[in-house]
């Protein structure tokens, strides 16, 4: 158990420093010199150099990608090169707001998709079971920035319920910041459902299919009952592992979802910075959604252990 | 209408435990298992015999009443003491016979049991849903005493541990420990020791006859292998192509077989019979796929001593009050047992 982990914690170490690197030389192979792009074309070569050597952008690239990775680790991710503030506060800002959608977005898919994949693997000879199928099917066809503009129609713009963007912090109106959540993550979290769903659906057929569910019924459990005790954990494992895949794109998708809603979280951060040029901050926000995925991933693994004792190793 | 083998023999009387009659199993428009009846009376040990694909397992899992979606069973299954009749019951009655009245031992230990469960709380599960045992302190305890019934060492590690630390025939003593736990008045065994090693097989093989009869309990035990029915139990019924064929005391219907295809199977087992070419013997053909027997007799095309009247279905001739066959050819009953060697060698070249 114990090794696991250690294992586990490396494989994390390892993976967050090869995607630095590959992050960090991506921005690096990129045409066009940063501070030249930063200043535009008709900056003198005086002040271009000027910010070079502010921003040690004249040092080897070892140099600068190790200061840029010690500006990570120590959360002083330095400043911007159009703006010159640092991008530190923003970052954290920004992370708040996505994390907020990702995470009701999952939550909201997490919520239909558990119970309605259980139901349609149970009722899959059923008419009830195709119907499901069918509507998850439609679902996982839409792509969520178009279930957004579908919501804002009907509910912003038809029936005036609720605000078609913006966004408030929680702890400024908690009341609007709810009402201004509603339809992004509805937006995510639907599309996220259709697609778990199916995943759920064949995990669950899969269990239902397990000698041991017919144990737990020839002990005297109803179908049910054995699913829910004998059959859930079970399937557990595959559909973890898919939600954990589904966060990436749920975290591609935030980013269009901001637009959509003009929400300020770091999906729009990344493509305001792109329009500007802002190249540090799109090397920060990169290296963030990267490393959120990472560590999903990491926690994945831990749950697996808990869930499933054959992964931990060790006999009796 | 002549009197088919689920009708005799006729009524059950009280020492029945089980009550098996005209028992069909269905998929689509294929019979899979055809007017099976039989009975078995208290404590006793009955074999189920057959090749794969005889309708063995439907039988027995129709007595479950756990057949694989899309089966269906019609007929009549009577246990004793259960006032309804088993085919057809709705899953709230059947899941209180199930686990109390009848437990099941199934042939793949390996995947029987829940992976992601302690072993201890596995057994302790069937003393709890039929409230046998008054709380779960309780129920670990005599999960832990079943456990040592069934052999485990440290059983009370045993009970911590998950099916992944045990082997396949310590798996298998688990499997057997929850069937026994209630103790059941029959119990079902589907080819238990057929995925153990042959070191292992006996050893289980002995665990359960003990346990059935520490418990008194009935068992209607399915095997391809015929040494094991002779060491376990004391009648047997032979099964091919979804019905009965033969059914009789082990001894006789071993030494003594009538219907044609026991005797093929005998002779098939006995690997001290060969042909001039050195080969053992075998029964001509193969196993029709199910569903797909020949009507009337359902062994006619495999069998050397068919003729046209075997494609009429053959009445199920009693010799006892539990024993019979269903052959228009049998052999002859006089016939000494050294009489009985497989005629059919010769066929069996093809």
């Amino acid at each position: 158990m114990i090794v696991r982990l250690v294992q586990r914690i490396a494989i994390l170490l390892a993976s967050l420093a090869v995607s630095s690197v590959l992050v960090f030389a991506f921005m690096a192979v990129l045409p066009g010199d940063p501070a030249r792009v930063a200043l535009g074309t008709s900056a003198s070569d005086s002040a271009v150099a000027q910010l070079r050597q502010e921003f040690g952008l004249d040092r080897p690239l070892v140099a600068q990608y190790l200061s840029w990775v010690r500006g990570l680790v120590t959360f002083a991710p330095g400043n911007s090169y159009i703006s010159h503030a640092p991008i530190g506060p923003q970052l954290a800002d920004r992370l708040q707001v996505t994390l907020w959608l990702v995470g009701t977005g999952m939550v909201i898919a997490c919520l239909l998709a558990l119970p309605l994949g259980t139901l349609m693997a149970v009722r899959h000879r059923k008419p009830s079971g195709l119907v499901l199928s069918a509507l998850s099917q439609v679902g996982v066809a839409i792509p969520a920035f178009l279930a957004g503009i579908l919501l804002i129609t009907v509910f912003a713009v038809g029936l005036g319920w609720l605000p078609a963007n913006g966004w408030t912090p929680p702890d400024q109106d908690p009341v609007l910041f709810l009402k201004q959540l509603v339809m992004p993550a509805l937006s995510l979290g639907i599309v996220q459902a259709a697609v778990v769903t199916r995943y759920v659906r064949s995990a669950v057929l899969d269990v239902l299919r397990e000698d041991y569910l017919r144990t737990a019924r020839a002990k005297g459990l109803r179908p049910t009952r054995a699913l829910l005790r004998h059959g859930l954990r079970n399937a557990a494992v595959p559909v973890v592992t898919v939600l954990a895949l589904q966060l990436a794109t749920l975290l591609v998708g935030s980013v269009v979802i901001e637009r959509v809603f003009v929400i300020p979280g770091l999906g729009s951060l990344l493509l305001d910075s792109v329009a500007n040029r802002d190249l540090i901050v799109v090397q920060d926000v990169v290296m963030i959604i990267a490393m959120a995925v990472l560590l999903v991933n990491f926690l994945v693994d831990m749950v697996y252990l808990l869930i499933d004792p054959r992964l931990r190793g060790g006999g009796s | 209408m002549t009197p088919a083998p689920g009708t005799a023999p006729a009524a059950a009387t009280q020492d029945d435990v089980l009550a098996v009659r005209n028992l069909d199993v269905t998929v689509g428009g294929r019979t899979l298992v055809e007017d099976v009846g039989f009975t078995i009376r208290a404590g006793e040990r009955v074999g189920l015999i057959g090749e794969s694909g005889s309708g063995k397992s439907l039988t027995a899992l129709s007595v479950m009443g756990l057949l694989p979606e899309g089966l269906r069973a019609s007929g009549s299954v009577r246990l004793a003491g259960v006032d309804h009749d088993l085919v057809g019951a709705d899953e709230a009655r059947m899941s209180r016979v199930r686990g109390k009245e009848i437990a099941m031992v199934f042939q793949e230990p390996m995947t029987a049991l829940n992976p992601t469960m302690r072993v201890g709380r596995q057994i302790a599960e069937v003393l709890l849903i039929h409230r046998t045992r008054p709380d779960r302190a309780s129920a670990r305890a005599a999960a832990v005493e079943l456990l040592a019934q069934v052999g485990l060492p440290d059983p009370g590690a045993a009970a911590q541990a998950y099916p992944h630390q045990f082997s396949g025939g310590q798996r298998q003593r688990v499997v057997l420990a929850i069937a026994l736990a209630n103790d059941p008045a029959l119990l079902v065994c589907d080819e238990p020791t057929t995925a153990l090693d042959v070191t292992v097989q006996a050893r289980v093989l002995d665990l359960i006859v003990r346990g059935v009869q520490d418990r008194r309990s009935a068992m209607l035990f399915i095997t391809h292998d015929l040494a094991v029915v002779a060491t376990a139990c004391e009648r047997v019924m032979v099964m091919y192509g979804g019905r009965l064929v033969e059914s009789g005391p082990v001894r006789e219907v071993f030494t003594r077989p009538r219907h044609r295809y026991t005797q093929g199977l005998i002779g098939a087992s006995d690997l001290t019979v060969v042909d001039d070419r050195g080969r053992l013997a075998t029964i001509r053909g193969s196993v029709p796929p199910a569903g797909r027997f020949p009507a009337g007799c359902v062994f006619r095309n495999r069998c050397d001593h068919a003729t046209e009247v075997c494609a009429t279905r053959p009445e199920w001739i009693p010799t006892g009050p539990d024993s019979g066959y269903a052959c228009f050819h049998p052999v002859p009953g006089s016939a000494a047992p050294g009489a009985t060697t497989p005629t059919n060698q010769e066929a069996g070249r093809g």
